[in-house]
């Protein structure tokens, strides 16, 4: 087990490392000017490039690049924040994101498996209905409109919550953008859990179980809830990822300082910040992965079947 | 069917329909079946002949699109009072089905073995839920019996097998598991729904002979659910031949086997594969069975039937009695017909399987 | 039995004559009445059309497509037209933000004709701020939307169906380094790709494309990868091969033919990905351009004026809502076609 672990943590390692040299690469061998805040002369930019160690072998540059990154120091924007450190603004970033996102992830998940549940329980019912009309709409309309939705009707129509994100008041204004980033989760999960639910309900394990003498709360905890539920594991990666890139626009929109607010503002601004859309396409990708990884292993510890066959990799 | 012996379930006149997609189905027209203590019937018939349906009504085990349009399936036992009592286990709700029949009194084990353990959990736990359930034992004595259990049904290295999730055993040793858990809270009646389709033929032959021994040690009923006429020779007392949701023949397995009447049975003993047959491909029955979403009228079997008469295709035969165990559904019994034989190849067939049984008795 | 319906239904109550008893010898009882006239595409269809949602996501999708396609012409005003005239005094009057209107409607409800500036003119959904007709710029921008969807998913079909029958048909060393790849393209999040492409690139639709083919093909290349494992082992393949068929023939006429409709199922769900993704970065600002529009940017532009315009973001996330819903519809309607459950006995 232990050596399955540490194979997949190497694999994953392996892949960022490839995936922030690619990115390293094609943000370096960027067409223009890496200076374009200052007025300089040529000479005075082939200086500034020098001692920028600009022009060393592009490897060489990016075993520094990782050595800094590895101390946590991304450098400095090249247009965005008057060129505060990255670490400074990230830092930030993360940790109003992070919360966010975390709150949408946790309700949507918490609330889906609810209604995915009684939605299976009450199968070919009125509640079943509900919750599928429910799962698809959520399914079909992206985030940031339903934020706009709440924020047009209770921020202005009704004016209870703030009309733009406050980091005074987190809790109070985190819910508008919490909620709707959580819908899409909260619908997927809804839907899958129920799918699942009805199959294992379906399944010949549980018809023996049943014949064994089963029935009612005991066979859904018993049986049906543990093998439906293992196989949602799987879905919350993309899920995170989804919620991810939701987060840019809704980020954008109630004016919340996130990564994905970063995001938007390095690449869709007047100039591209190169040195934030290589911190944050290293940021990103590293959360993808370690997403997937933990995930992946989460599946391990979960499944009796990958469990015990990882087991016997080791003896 | 014979007097000696009491009737332990009895299942009169049932009649299912499924709803579907594509309309209403039909699938069960009136099945009527008993079992005696002790005894072994086998219900006989292709795929779709609704042979399982019919035992999953017994285990209230029907899919949620099936409706039971009438009939009642009996079920006769003695109380801990010592009172014998009979219910209609379609009448019972689920939950006091579930309580007090299902394994506790009637015990199922199903196909396929890969598919019907719990793979979450370990098969010892899976054993002891039936005694949690049915027996209230302590956890000790659960572990105890279920280990004996396993011994039972031949898995070597019980204690260590306990542990073990099902994808950690084989096929052959799945079913003995279900086995194990079928019998886990001492039933009277097995009913095994094709428990050897899935299995090698060389462990088939195990399986079904642990089944016969527990039988006998247990003093069990039990139903068998098969297509296999080979399974049908090897273990039954009593045979029911199913066609399309309706018993077309039944009668002892001598009867069935040697003696056999409707022109279904002709077909599905032809179809057995046999080493001296010299013909150069194996008979099957042509068709396939019917589809009920629109029911045929007359004979179901009419237009697969090579004998069929004229007034098949305009009433369905009622059950004409052979022997005092042997019936069957077939025009061809009625005093008017025609005076048909069973094909030569299977009368040749049928002799010598006879003369390879008197060899040896 | 099929020769005999004139007979009453009624033959429980029927009484056998003797005339009844004789044999039905010359009849042909080897063609199976339930198999025999089923093929398999056949088969499929009436599963599909039997499927109320996946009719329902047909007829959406239809009636969208329609639209976008005639939208735009069924009344006078271009998408990028301003709607105005000149007044007595020579001034432009416009158009701006009128809410929708139907003059004959209006005046068949309360007996009243409209009244202001435009009061002659129907808009189905309304004007912009700036007095464009937004009927005619949703369902421009819906045929935007629409047609970048398309053609990307039907690029991306092939670049990951060739990907996928390649990897798993030949297996071994080919297989494993082609898959490894895949494993790194597919740990990429398309943010990160789509933030690396607004570096080389314009904004605008070449963006949108270039990041949504450089996506999606990742998906339909396992899955035609898995079909090929599961294929590549039966019979008629291993025939074939053993025939002497080379490679290509094996792969386009006796392999492709099969997994057409696995893909066909995950195109109905990239289309909707697709759109989705369209929306989202021409919100975000990198996607369609003005004075393109699409329905990213016509939810954008309704944003910009929801508190003084309400009405405008409606049409287009309607349009984007019922396309996610038709294409899903139709995606869940075919998958179920294909593998139907059994719902035998």
């Amino acid at each position: 087990m232990t050596k399955y672990v540490l194979k997949r943590i190497g694999m994953a390692l392996l892949t960022l490392l490839i995936i922030t040299f690619l990115l390293f690469l094609l943000v370096r061998i960027m067409p223009g000017n890496p200076f374009p805040s200052e007025r300089m002369s040529a000479e005075q930019i082939a200086n500034k490039r020098a001692e920028m160690g600009l022009d060393d072998p592009i490897l060489t540059q990016f075993v520094r690049y990782m050595g800094n990154v590895l101390r946590g120091d991304f450098g400095k924007g090249t247009s965005l924040y008057n060129g505060a450190p990255i670490k400074t603004v990230l830092s930030t970033a993360i940790s109003n994101s992070f919360r966010i996102g975390g709150i949408a992830i946790l309700l949507g998940t918490l609330v889906g498996l609810l209604l995915g549940v009684t939605a299976a329980l009450n199968k070919g019912k009125f509640l079943d209905g509900f919750c599928t009309v429910f799962s698809i709409l959520g399914v079909c309309v992206p985030s940031y409109v339903f934020l706009i939705f709440l924020q047009y009707t209770f921020s202005f129509k009704i004016p209870f919550f703030p009309y733009f994100f406050d980091p005074s008041r987190f809790a109070f204004s985190a819910i508008i953008p919490a909620v709707s980033l959580s819908l899409f989760t909260m619908s997927t999960i809804a839907r899958f859990t129920r799918n699942e639910m009805v199959e294992v309900f379906d399944s010949d394990y549980v018809r023996l179980a049943e014949a064994k003498g089963m029935y009612g709360r005991g066979l859904v905890m018993k049986h049906v809830l543990r093998n439906a539920l293992i196989p949602i594991v799987t879905v919350l990666a993309p899920l995170v990822v989804d919620l991810l890139t939701g987060a840019l626009v809704v980020e954008k929109i109630y004016g919340i300082n996130g990564i994905g607010k970063l995001m938007v503002d390095a690449i869709a601004g007047e100039g591209i910040d190169y040195n934030y859309v290589l911190a944050l396409g290293i940021l990103y990708s590293a959360l993808y992965i370690g997403i997937m990884l933990v995930v992946d292993l989460l599946y391990g510890v979960l499944d009796p079947r990958i469990r015990v066959s990882a087991k016997g990799e080791e003896a | 069917m014979s007097e000696a012996n009491k009737t332990i379930l009895d299942i009169k006149n049932l009649d299912i329909s499924f709803k579907t997609n594509a309309g209403t189905v039909h699938a069960i027209r009136g099945v009527n079946l008993d079992l005696c203590r002790g005894e072994t019937v086998a219900i006989v018939g292709e795929s779709g002949s609704g042979k399982s349906v019919t035992m999953k009504a017994a285990m209230g085990l029907l899919d949620s699109n099936a409706t039971v349009n009438s009939g009642e399936i009996l079920y006769t036992y003695t109380d801990e009072s010592g009172r014998e009592v009979t219910v209609d286990l379609l009448k019972l709700p689920k939950k006091q089905l579930r309580q007090n029949y299902n394994g506790q009194r009637i015990a199922m084990v199903f196909q396929d073995p890969m598919t019907s353990l719990d793979p979450t959990m370990t098969i010892g736990k899976q054993i002891m839920e039936g005694m949690f359930l049915h027996k209230n034992m302590s956890k000790d004595a659960a572990h105890a019996r279920a280990i004996e259990l396993l011994r039972l049904v031949g898995i070597p290295d019980a204690e260590k097998r306990f542990k073990n999730y099902p994808h950690q055993l084989s096929g052959g040793m799945r079913q003995r598991v279900v086995i194990a858990i079928a019998l886990s809270a001492d039933p009277d009646i097995l009913i095994c729904d094709e428990p050897t389709t899935a299995l090698d033929v060389t462990i088939q032959a195990r399986i079904l002979e642990l089944i016969m021994d527990i039988q006998k040690k247990m003093g069990l009923s039990v139903i068998y659910i098969t297509h296999d006429l080979g399974v049908v020779a090897k273990v039954a007392d009593y045979v029911d031949v199913m066609y399309a949701g309706k018993i077309v023949e039944v009668g002892n397995v001598n009867e069935i086997f040697y003696d056999p009447k409707h022109p279904y049975t002709w077909g599905l003993l032809s179809a057995m594969p046999d080493l001296d047959t010299d013909d150069d491909r194996l008979y099957s029955i042509p068709g396939s069975p019917p589809n009920f979403l629109h029911e045929p009228k007359g004979d179901a079997f009419a237009a697969r039937n090579q004998f069929a008469l004229a007034v098949d295709e305009k009433a369905d035969p009622p059950l004409f009695q052979v022997s005092r165990t042997h019936f069957a559904a077939t025009w061809l019994l009625h005093p008017d017909a025609p005076k048909i034989e069973m094909p030569k190849e299977l009368q040749a067939r049928l002799a010598r399987a006879r003369k390879e049984v008197e060899k040896y008795l | 039995m099929a020769k005999k319906n004139a007979q009453p239904a009624a033959a429980a109550a029927y009484v056998p004559v003797k005339e009844d008893f004789v044999l039905l010898s010359q009849r042909d009882i080897r063609t199976d009445a339930n198999f025999a006239s089923q093929s398999y595409w056949k088969g499929v269809f009436t599963h599909f059309f039997r499927n109320r949602r996946a009719v329902v996501g047909l007829v959406i999708i239809t009636v969208i497509i329609l639209l976008a396609i005639f939208g735009p012409m069924m009344n006078a005003f271009g998408y990028r037209d301003i709607v105005q005239y000149r007044n007595e005094k020579n001034k432009r009057v416009v158009a701006k933000g009128i809410s929708p209107q139907i003059p004959a409607l209006h005046k068949l409800l309360t007996g009243e004709e409209l009244e202001g500036n435009f009061s002659e003119y129907t808009f189905l959904f309304g004007t912009d701020d700036l007095g464009r007709d937004l009927w005619t710029r949703t369902w421009y921008g819906a045929r935007v939307s629409l047609l970048i969807a398309f053609v990307t998913i039907i690029i991306d079909m092939i670049i990951g169906m060739s990907y996928g029958l390649i990897s798993g048909y030949f297996g071994g060393m080919v297989d494993n380094v082609m898959q490894r790849f895949v494993e790194i393209a597919n740990s990429v999040p398309r943010l990160v790709i789509v933030s690396v492409l607004a570096i080389f690139m314009p904004k605008g639709m070449g963006l949108v494309i270039v990041a949504l083919l450089l996506t999606e093909w990742i998906g339909m290349s396992k899955i035609a990868r898995a079909e090929m494992l599961k294929i590549k082992e039966q019979e008629y393949v291993l025939a074939s091969r053993t025939l002497g068929a080379r490679s290509n023939h094996i792969i386009f006429k006796e392999i492709l033919p099969n997994t057409i409709g696995p893909i066909i199922t995950q195109v109905m769900f990239s289309i909707p990905t697709a759109i989705f993704t369209e929306a989202f970065l021409s919100f975000v600002g990198v996607g369609i351009v003005l004075p393109q529009c699409s329905v990213g940017t016509l939810i954008e532009d309704g944003f910009n004026n929801i508190t003084t315009l309400p009405y405008q973001i409606l049409p287009p996330i309607i349009v984007l809502a019922l396309l996610m819903l038709g294409f899903n519809f139709i995606g869940d309607g075919l998958r179920e076609a294909l593998a139907p459950k059994l719902e035998d006995m």
